[in-house]
């Protein structure tokens, strides 16, 4: 072998080493600028009403993760460029579907990827995320921030954004569940709203297979939408709290708060299951594979006596390009039982003044506050300038010039959450509301969140497994008809009872009772 | 991993013994001649060395990470996350714990028709095995072989009449091997019709070659959502032929075999072209001359296609169902976008169950799911091979 050919080996093996080496070497780390204290960085209000020439957060550039479109992330959309140009920090709005979000911001944070900056998610999974240090404690920039007026912010969703005395998480949204119905379909009928469940089906009954629309077609007297990994898990709780939860809301419809035994099993979930299964017979052919949005579009136009919605339908039905409800649609708070559970043994019991103290007429109510509204978050693990601008975005979002707008409008899919935006009734006018209309809508809301037997939805750690893992899979069983009741309520209970056992159950009940304000 | 280390060693040495000779020829080495020849050694080992790494990196170790991972259960915890090792419990929760059900099935005593079924397959495995003793030669390798196959066989079979009928129902196991063996015989079956049709000298059958590749053009997704606007029985374009039959209170996908035969339906539709273009050109290119030799013999067309142009393209069908018996494992786009995985978890493959195991976090669960899948696809796999392979003893 010749020197030359030796030489040219050499030459190769070199390249080849260097080339190895320098995929190894770590990517140089560009130096970074000096970044402000934490204590002394400008809170986000600031940035919020900062005249253009101080923009604050010019080069900063936030990626927010959230539920794909149209709503909720509409107006985080629509409202980006208008805080980039009020501040200078450009907002990258990324959505994923509803069923991925929660793995995709943990998948994220824990992983140490950090390629979002804020999360608009579910507010009850900040007990999952915060001990784990994955959420900054937004305590201290709420306090300086005055236009965001904390205090405006209706005492349950200031609480539900909380975790251990700590805010975590900044609403933009509020959520109850409501009964609506046709007014004119029930008059017609000499039907009254719905009080309970069992009025819900008896009207739900009698509406079916009626034209109510005029097209000609028959249609249908209930739509609630059923379909797996949808929304079927939060309509359930709302048929169940009545029967379960009747001595106020630190009483918690979920677990027994003496050893965190599931309330899943007994008479009274399995009168909220049959309710729940019955409810199907009067709705349309396919609802086991719908969703909320076409439930909620079968609704507006006009082929449902009754659906049971969060706030969404009220602006919806206003807007005369696509509803055929305007002025028609009436919004109760949730139907409640004249029967409840008797913790110890199990069975319903009547209600009367010890059974039920805040029943209306023999009627407990216990309206749900599923979901409890979209709320945004800010990732710990990022840099404090964007962490700030993070911030901003959400208290801006949040506050009343923006959000006053935004409740109004259906396509948004936020709801109020805001004191003021339930007195401010003009506003609701201005949009479209018929005053009537408005005053029927709001009450609809209020009352369901001044009750005092309000029911809030679970807010534990793995409650996203307990939800929206095992009680989506094993009700959409029994609706399906896989299951018999006596077989979903084992079922779930065995599985709910396992979660808590993983997850340790002292540390569970301590924490379920930590959000029923219990000790 | 260790027949990756293994062959790396072989190539060391192999190299090794062959700059030995290259050495001798230097008499007196001098420095840089020393550094040349042991650069040239090395030099093999280094040049192999990334693919021997890349291989390492991205199918041994994650596969023997998942591995691990589908022993261990997976908590956020400060600052992260932490795995703590569970033993086999996530594989105990499929087969006999909370997810038996969900993963297996729900089991009710078989029907009639489903004993005589079972008596059928388990009295044809005895004389598979039967066979196998009194004919062949024996081998550790072959014995073990054979009685896996007995046994998985046996138990899907029993798995199987144990879930269907009366109040049983399927797991996730019994719908995915409905989904890959039903999808996949009605998939040759009609492409095999459409080539053979399209290999005949009719007037516009390239028009027909494109048109009925078209599906496999577009995306799997999109196929999805289109299927789900064909079943829906309300708001879809065939709504007024529905109304118009009287069946506007009646939704065929409504229960779970309608949903079933829905998303095979579509499946069908997605994968026929994959087997259709394929066989179009084993049929074209099979030699001619026999099949005329045998026209001019009076053959007819039935033995032509059974003795000349099927063992023709038998070899190519093999490697054909094979491709598409792995992939169609995998199957979850069409349920996740069509049904949701219901009504219930009537339409959930495995690939779903692990789907949701992992989006609910349940990441060890997911694992275990996963390397059932795993198991499931090698055994079918490897019984295809055997067959291909005995088929090709048997030819030569």
């Amino acid at each position: 072998m010749n020197q030359k050919k030796m030489l040219v080996r050499l030459l190769s093996l070199m390249i080849v080493f260097g080339v190895l080496v320098t995929a190894c070497t770590p990517a140089a780390t560009p130096t970074k600028a000096p970044e402000a204290p934490a204590a002394t960085t400008a809170p986000a209000t600031t940035a919020a009403t900062a005249a253009p020439a101080g923009k604050m957060y010019d080069g900063v550039t936030i990626n927010i993760l959230t539920f794909v479109g149209p709503q909720v992330a509409e107006p985080l959309q629509r409202r980006g460029p208008d805080f980039t140009a009020l501040t200078g920090a450009k907002v990258n709005i990324v959505t994923v579907p509803n069923s991925d979000l929660y793995q995709k911001v943990l998948t994220d944070a824990t992983s140490g990827t950090n390629a979002y900056d804020g999360y608009l998610f579910a507010p009850s999974w900040i007990v999952d995320f915060a001990p784990a240090g994955l959420i900054e404690d937004l305590t201290p920039y709420v306090a300086k921030d005055k236009d965001l007026q904390w205090d405006d912010v209706a005492p349950f969703f200031r609480d539900f954004n909380s975790y251990a005395g700590k805010v975590y998480s900044i609403p933009v949204d509020g959520d109850m569940h409501m009964v609506y119905y046709r007014i004119d379909s029930l008059k017609d009928a000499g039907l009254e709203p719905p009080k309970t469940w069992d009025d819900y089906l008896a009207v739900a009954k009698a509406l079916n297979g009626k034209d109510l629309n005029g097209d000609g077609t028959p249609d249908y007297g209930s739509c609630i939408s059923k379909a797996p990994a949808q929304q079927s898990y939060w309509w359930i709780w709302s048929i169940a709290a009545p029967y379960i939860q009747s001595k106020g809301s630190s009483q918690g419809p979920f677990f027994n708060t003496k050893d965190m035994t599931p309330l899943v099993k007994n008479d009274a979930f399995k009168r909220a299951l049959e309710v729940y299964k019955e409810t199907g017979k009067y709705g349309p052919p396919d609802e086991t594979n719908q969703g909320v949005g076409d439930s909620r579009g079968l609704f507006l136009a006009g082929r449902c006596a009754l659906t049971m919605d969060w706030g969404d339908i009220g602006p919806l039905a206003i807007d005369k390009a696509n509803s055929k409800v305007v002025d028609k649609t009436g919004a109760i708070e949730n139907p409640g039982s004249k029967e409840v559970l008797d913790w110890d043994t199990g069975k319903l019991v009547p209600c009367d003044a010890t059974t039920c103290p805040y029943a209306e007429d023999g009627v407990n109510h216990a309206p749900f506050a599923s979901f409890g509204g979209w709320a945004g978050a800010v990732n710990a693990a990022v840099d404090q300038k964007k962490k700030d601008a993070a911030y901003a975005f959400f208290s801006y979002m949040s506050q009343p010039a923006q959000s006053s707008k935004d409740v109004v409008v259906g396509k948004t899919g936020y709801n109020p959450f805001r004191i003021s935006e339930f007195k401010n009734k003009q506003a609701w006018i201005d949009a479209g509301f018929s005053q009537a209309a408005a005053d029927q809508y709001l009450s609809g809301i209020e009352q369901s969140l001044n009750n005092p037997n309000m029911a809030a939805d679970l807010r534990i750690p793995k409650n996203h497994e307990y939800i929206q893992v095992e009680l989506d899979r094993i009700l959409s069983q029994y609706i399906a008809g896989d299951l018999t009741v006596d077989e979903t309520m084992s079922q779930l209970y065995d599985s709910w009872q396992t979660i808590t056992d993983d997850a340790g159950r002292d540390k569970q009940l301590t924490f379920y009772k930590g959000t029923l304000g219990q000790k | 991993m260790g027949w990756a280390l293994s062959l790396f060693i072989e190539l060391v040495l192999m190299n090794t013994q062959t700059e030995e000779p290259l050495e001798s020829l230097e008499p007196e080495p001098s420095r840089l001649h020393t550094i040349i020849s042991t650069a040239e050694r090395m030099a093999g080992n280094v040049f192999i060395l990334p693919a021997v790494l890349a291989l390492l990196f991205l199918s041994v170790f994650p596969l023997l990470t998942s591995l691990y991972i589908s022993l261990a259960k997976f908590d956020i915890a400060p600052g992260g996350y932490k795995l703590t090792f569970v033993g086999l419990n996530n594989y105990k929760k499929l087969f006999v714990g909370s997810e038996r059900d969900y993963f297996l099935g729900k089991f009710v005593p078989s029907t009639l028709l489903g004993t005589v079924i079972l008596g059928i397959v388990v009295i044809a495995l005895a004389v598979f095995l039967a066979r196998y003793f009194l004919t062949t030669k024996i081998s550790i390798g072959g014995l073990i072989g054979r009685l896996l196959i007995t046994v998985g066989l046996g138990a899907l079979t029993w798995m199987y009449v144990h879930t269907i009928g009366n109040d049983g129902r399927l797991g996730t196991v019994g719908v995915t091997l409905l989904y890959v063996f039903v999808g996949i015989s009605l998939q040759y079956i009609i492409g095999l019709s459409l080539a053979m049709l399209t290999v005949q000298q009719l007037p516009g059958r390239r028009f027909f070659r494109v048109l009925f590749l078209l599906p496999m053009m577009i995306t799997p997704v999109g196929i999805a959502y289109m299927f789900r606007m064909l079943t829906d029985t309300s708001k879809g374009p065939f709504t007024p032929i529905w109304q118009g039959l009287g069946l506007i209170n009646f939704s065929w996908v409504n229960n779970a075999w309608g949903a079933r035969t829905a998303i095979l339906i579509a499946d069908v539709w997605q994968w026929t072209p994959f087997m259709f273009i394929v066989l179009v050109a084993a049929l074209e290119s099979q030699s001619v001359e026999p099949i005329e030799a045998a026209t001019v013999d009076g053959a007819s067309t039935w033995q032509i296609f059974q003795n000349i142009t099927w063992p023709a393209i038998l070899p190519v069908s093999m490697t054909l169902i094979l491709i598409r018996l792995i992939e169609a494992f995998k199957i979850i786009d069409l349920p996740n976008v069509m049904t949701n995985g219901g009504p219930g978890t009537a339409t959930q493959s495995l690939t779903y169950q692990a789907y949701i195991d992992w989006r609910a976090l349940n990441i060890g669960a997911s694992a275990a799911v996963a390397y059932m899948l795993l198991f499931l696809v090698t055994f079918f796999a490897m019984i295809f091979v055997n067959m291909i392979r005995h088929r090709a003893v048997e030819t030569l």
